[in-house]
């Protein structure tokens, strides 16, 4: 426990405003989402950067469950070690959240829980929820949903947030339920007015608003992830429930119909189909590929293990398929809920045999979308799987970004032949005295003319096996055709290099040493290089959004005495991939990894770093 | 029957029986599996299917290996163990008007597959899902399969000491809607069931006892040659009407003839051998195979037919034209969509 500090009329007269971060703790199932999304909301609409995180159990009813907002008027989105604020529900962890609590930090929590034991150095704000509820007109079934409201009412009170903001965004969450809407702003309403009546304020927090999110959005990956891969032409999804990506296929199901059902037709353009388990779900989606579909999946370690085996036999096949991966912590069921970088080795080298993946790696919940139409013209430019990796931070939580962005190139859809293309592709080989195979490479880029199911041209059709098989998809155990066709892969992998996303590089100012990372670490990493500018360590850095290795990683590495590779998970995979792609730059690595479920901070980077650099 | 003769080198569409071969097959010779690829070649040389609405799915095993040799013009895929129904369920909505064949085998369907045969069942996608039966492990070289009786004795493997799956009452039980059990000696009826298949708009399951003659084919296993000649039943006489109009009801003693039809005017008819027994009985279809098992018999024809559930595709709102013709307009939204999207987002 933190020493014992008795607040002073110094750190009262010092306010926080807009820096700091906010934790709900209450029991999973008690219907506090919406109360702590309220709040967050709120802030949004008061103009103040702001991002919020879920931290919850693998669980339906009655385990502890977390809810923490940063507000951060440098729109700093990463995660922060110490609350300066916890609105308290849950007797059973009332005690552990206290020690999280900054000195002087606030602990406003519901009266009717014991506290046996309490710091001195804190604000204490018991809340009279149950007898504030009590003068309030709500069925019984749903009060305790309800009390949630009472404390974002207080809460409103207390950080001076603007009431008319919490009801825009209770109008938001409701639509046009409306006594819904009235019922809980009564709630809100009450919690304020007790406070005003009946809290005396001792601490120094509170918001102001500012005009730093207008324009912005506040969205999950997930989402992010399916809208984009809507505006990139997704036509079917198997899918199997598994958290953390779940949603991902559930905002689909969501948005689909809104955004691609035809006008005139008013039919679909897309199938979705929940598949039995993960090995259907990836059957589903790669036969949907093969026959010449926009086709994606989302899974988790778990469900992405079940796969391996059909993705291994799509990459021999040249099946193009999307499968985004919102990583969990494993390994086995690990932490269901708990967020983790721990897929990226398995998974660029998945399958049995010689193979390898083309990865992406989206940093933001913009890239989610982007990446979401992306993955879908590369999957099929190269015939290939593209996994894209996200994580139930990325994916589930809630971030400030700025909006999406329409794709800026047309839909892709690669070296496919219909009866047109094919009769004219035919003539031209003619000339050539050839024929045209489904694995014959044609242009000398790796990458075959394809042709799907439906294409009624006599001639136009193969069988697809995950067998061994020559140019003209004949059955073959030939060593020099199997030698040739897995180089052609390797090849096919060298092409797609050209279009994949490239690093983003953003250099300081006499910088010496280099950070290299990727996906959800952003946030945290950008936020420590000011950390450590602060402390007079200049740095570097570049994020790696996709594999196979762009040139420019290399370069940077070589530009760099020294280079921390940063990530979540316990040994370092990023930097494995790395070393077994620069054997020669390994010297200059240096592993900075950790894996404990939650989403690195500045401040662990940052003192690792520091340690390390003055060492 | 049918307005082609036996003796024109063409069917209706113009094709022959060349048109419709694979490759030649490397199974054993005398594979029950080689009489299914036939009666394949021969009911949709007789139905006038062209090989380019046809797609062919497998697993793995012997009888997966099977599509190759039918169908050469068709498009086909050899997909993973057990896991060619969802191969089958992705490809066929890439084009709903595509005849979708899949070609498994005990092994395949029973081992691994169970999972995927019956949810393809229940979820009645229109698909063609023969079943090589023959007990045996072949690939491998005479394992057990699930459907190898008790006790069972194989060379290298012992007795075998579990009970049997019974893949017609697992597809019953998955609530399949076309349930037949053939024999791969008897192939004129094998054909008619398979063109019974290849018009019903759902699953049609065909349990096809194909001994293994390499490594399976003693006289007293219920999976040889012998043993299917001594014990089959048919339960009916079974013949597939493309066209309707041909049906001559007079032809038949009053009261043995029953006639289904399917979703698209053609039908099934079916005469009675002895008792009276009706296919789209759900609960009569269970007693026939508990029976049969009961009382040693191989029990042949269309177990059960339910022509009033719909096809999979039927809840998916899909447009007329192939879902893989769509143009790209009509994949990605508008570009003023994207600001309500994200307005969406808070």
């Amino acid at each position: 426990m933190t020493p014992v500090q008795v607040i002073t009329d110094e750190s009262l007269s010092a306010p926080y405003v807009n820096d700091f971060c906010i934790t709900f703790s209450t029991v999973n199932g008690s219907g506090s989402a919406t109360a702590n999304l309220t709040v967050l909301r709120a802030l949004f609409k008061m103009g103040i950067p702001v991002s919020g995180r879920n931290i919850f159990p693998s669980n339906i009813k009655g385990l502890p469950t977390w809810f923490t907002i940063r507000v951060s008027e440098q729109g700093y989105l990463g995660r922060l070690e110490k609350d300066a604020v916890v609105v308290a529900m849950n007797q059973k962890t009332i005690l552990e959240e206290a020690d999280w609590l900054v000195n002087g930090g606030v602990l406003l929590y519901a009266d009717h829980l014991d506290l046996p034991r309490m710091r001195d150095d804190i604000v204490l704000y018991p809340m009279p929820i149950k007898k504030i509820s009590s003068e309030l007109e709500i069925p019984r079934q749903i009060r305790t949903y309800v009390e949630n409201m009472i404390y974002v009412g207080i809460l409103a009170q207390v950080l001076e947030i603007d009431l008319s903001k919490v009801k825009e965004a209770l109008a938001y969450h409701f639509k046009e339920k409306h006594s819904a809407l009235d019922m809980n702003y009564g709630a809100v309403r009450a919690g304020f007015d007790w406070a005003a009546e009946n809290l005396v304020k001792k601490d120094p927090y509170r918001v102001a608003p500012m005009n730093a999110t207008e324009g912005y959005i506040l969205a999950d990956g997930n989402s992010a992830a399916a809208l984009g891969s809507i505006y990139g032409g997704m036509q079917f999804s198997g899918w199997y429930p598994i958290t953390p990506a779940t949603s991902l296929p559930e905002a689909l199901i969501e948005y689909l119909p809104l955004l691609r059902t035809d006008e005139e037709t008013g039919k679909a353009s897309y199938a979705i189909v929940q598949a039995e388990d993960e090995l259907s779900a990836i059957g589903m989606t790669i036969g949907a590929g093969w026959g010449g579909l926009r086709a994606m999946t989302a899974t988790s370690g778990p469900g992405l293990s079940l796969m391996a085996e059909y993705l291994g036999l799509a990459y021999y096949a040249e099946v193009p398929v999307v499968v985004w991966d919102v990583q969990r912590v494993g390994p086995s069921t690990g932490l269901p809920t708990r967020s983790a970088q721990g897929d990226l080795t398995f998974a660029h080298f998945m399958g049995h045999g010689d193979t390898q993946f083309i990865i992406l790696i989206p940093g933001s919940v913009r890239e989610c979308f982007e990446f979401g139409w992306r993955a879908l013209d590369i999957a099929e430019e190269f015939q290939t799987p593209v996994i894209v990796m996200s994580d139930l931070d990325l994916g589930m939580n809630h971030w400030l970004s700025k909006p999406f962005e329409y794709p800026d190139e047309p839909i892709k859809r690669g070296k496919v032949l219909w009866e047109k293309d094919f009769e004219a592709i035919e003539e031209r080989l003619n000339v050539l005295g050839k024929k045209w195979g489904r694995y014959l490479d044609i242009d000398g880029d790796g990458v075959p003319y394809r042709t799907v199911p439906g294409n009624r041209r006599i001639g136009s059709s193969y069988f697809a096996r995950g067998t061994g098989h020559d140019d003209y998809a004949g059955y073959s155990e030939d060593p020099e055709t199997w030698k040739r066709g897995l180089d052609r892969l390797s090849l096919k992998l060298e092409t797609a290099k050209e279009v994949l996303p490239k690093p983003v590089d953003e250099k300081m100012e006499k910088a010496e040493i280099g950070i290299i990372t990727s996906g959800s670490t952003y946030p945290a990493v950008e936020e420590a290089r000011d950390l450590l500018a602060k402390k007079g360590i200049r740095t570097d850095y570049l994020r790696i959004r996709a594999l196979p290795f762009t040139d420019e990683v290399p370069a940077f590495i070589c530009n760099h005495e020294k280079t921390y590779v940063i990530e979540t998970n316990r040994d370092g995979q990023l930097k494995q991939l790395l070393t077994l792609e620069f054997p020669d730059l390994a010297r200059d690595l240096r592993k900075l990894s950790k894996i404990d479920g939650m989403p690195l901070s500045a401040a662990w980077i940052t003192d690792q770093i520091v340690v390390k650099e003055r060492d | 029957m049918g307005n082609f003769s036996r003796d024109t080198k063409t069917n209706a569409i113009g094709l022959t029986r060349e048109d419709y071969r694979g490759a030649p097959s490397t199974l054993c010779k005398g594979c029950g599996h080689n009489a299914i690829a036939a009666q394949i070649i021969a009911a949709c040389y007789a139905l006038n299917i062209s090989p380019e609405d046809v797609v062919k799915f497998s697993g793995i095993g012997c009888s997966s290996k099977c599509p190759t040799y039918f169908l050469s013009r068709s498009f086909g895929f050899n997909g993973l163990h057990g896991r060619m129904p969802s191969l089958a369920t992705g490809a066929l909505f890439a084009d709903t008007s595509l005849i979708g064949i899949g070609l498994s085998g005990d092994g395949d369907s029973a081992s691994i597959g169970m999972g995927q045969f019956k949810h393809v069942c229940r979820r009645n996608l229109p698909l063609v899902y023969i079943i090589a039966n023959n007990g045996v492990y072949g690939l491998t070289k005479g394992q057990f399969s699930p459907t190898a009786e008790k006790n069972l004795e194989l060379k290298r493997q012992g007795k075998n000491p579990y009970l049997p799956v019974d893949i017609c009452m697992e597809a019953m039980a998955a609530n399949a809607t076309f349930v037949a059990r053939a024999f791969a000696g008897d192939p004129k009826q094998l054909r008619e069931l398979i063109k019974a298949a290849l018009n019903h708009n759902g699953t049609a399951v065909i349990d096809v006892i194909s001994p293994c003659v390499t490594f399976h084919n003693l006289d007293q296993s219920i999976h040889s040659y012998a043993w299917g000649k001594k014990h089959e039943r048919q339960i009916h006489e079974i013949s597939f009407i493309p066209d309707r109009e041909e049906i001559v009801i007079d032809e038949f003693e009053e009261g043995t003839v029953k006639e289904i039809e399917l979703h698209d005017g053609t039908s099934i008819l079916i005469k009675k051998i002895g008792g009276d027994y009706d296919p789209t009985n759900r609960f009569q279809a269970f007693i026939m195979l508990e029976d049969a098992e009961i009382n040693n018999l191989l029990l042949t024809g269309l177990i059960y037919l339910d022509t009033k559930q719909e096809p999979m595709y039927e809840s998916f709102n899909l447009p007329d034209a192939a879902l893989n013709r769509l143009p790209n307009e009509k994949l990605r939204p508008a570009d003023e969509t994207l600001e309500m999207v994200n307005s969406w987002m808070l």
